[in-house]
């Protein structure tokens, strides 16, 4: 899988970029948030407010029960800011 | 219909002509243009602004730019749109975003205008990064206000912010 980051979530997680391999327990958006808590502190950082934190899978918005698996790619970013 | 999403500044009178230019279904023609402010609000201050850096995740801002375009002629009769938005580095005054509607009358083009920047700032997918004058640098916070004015178009309980 592939993950992105931007803005904050970039600078807390400190790549805006990094490939995964799944486990095989984590199949839904709310999964994934909760393995990746686990990847290192700063991620752990990132994701500690899960309101403040918005999930695109495969370019489109997704919802915590969504699924995900290892070909998508998922970004993680706050609430946008542009206009 | 047009979309762009563009790192230079762009000329706003030649933008809006082309996009009539031998039109003559065209009866109204609605526009809004974001600019830098050189004062916003951080932490619940005024605060002077230097400049200010808007990210962007390539290939989503795309996306969601063409389907807020398609909303807009999917709700009203509109004959040409335009969105352009701009990326990188701006200084106070500069010209971050143009959103256009022209429609046979004026009612189609000022509504379609008003959703199209409702919209595209709740859904998609830029930040702003402000740099403050005492040399700090600050990303900017989601409003609720923005989430209300894209709530006054929804149709579905949660299809305004994402």
């Amino acid at each position: 899988m592939k993950l992105l980051y931007f803005a904050w979530l970039k600078t807390k997680t400190g790549c805006a970029e990094e490939e995964v391999a799944l486990p095989e327990s984590v199949t839904t958006v709310a999964e994934l948030v909760a393995w990746l808590k686990e990847r290192s502190p700063g991620h752990a950082a990132a994701l500690q407010d899960e309101k403040a934190i918005r999930i695109a899978v495969n370019q489109s918005y997704a919802k915590p029960g969504d699924r995900v698996g290892d070909g998508d790619e998922v970004a993680l970013f706050p609430p946008v800011t542009g206009g | 219909m047009a979309i762009r999403v563009q790192r230079e500044d762009f000329d706003l009178g030649a933008e809006l002509k082309a996009l009539t230019d031998g039109r003559h279904d065209i009866g109204g023609l609605a526009s809004f243009v974001g600019l830098v402010r050189d004062m916003a609000p951080v932490e619940g201050e005024r605060q002077e602004i230097s400049a200010m850096t808007l990210e962007h995740y390539p290939g989503m801002t795309e996306k969601m730019l063409e389907e807020i375009e398609a909303e807009a002629h999917d709700r009203w009769p509109l004959e040409a749109t335009l969105i352009v938005h701009r990326y990188g580095r701006m200084e106070p005054g500069e010209q971050i975003v143009l959103v256009a509607a022209a429609s046979a009358h004026r009612d189609a083009a000022f509504e379609a205008c008003r959703f199209l920047i409702d919209w595209l700032k709740t859904k998609a997918p830029f930040w702003k990064l402000e740099d403050l004058k005492h040399g700090e640098a600050k990303w900017v916070e989601a409003r609720d206000s923005d989430d209300a004015a894209a709530a006054r178009w929804s149709r579905k309980p949660d299809d305004a912010a994402e």
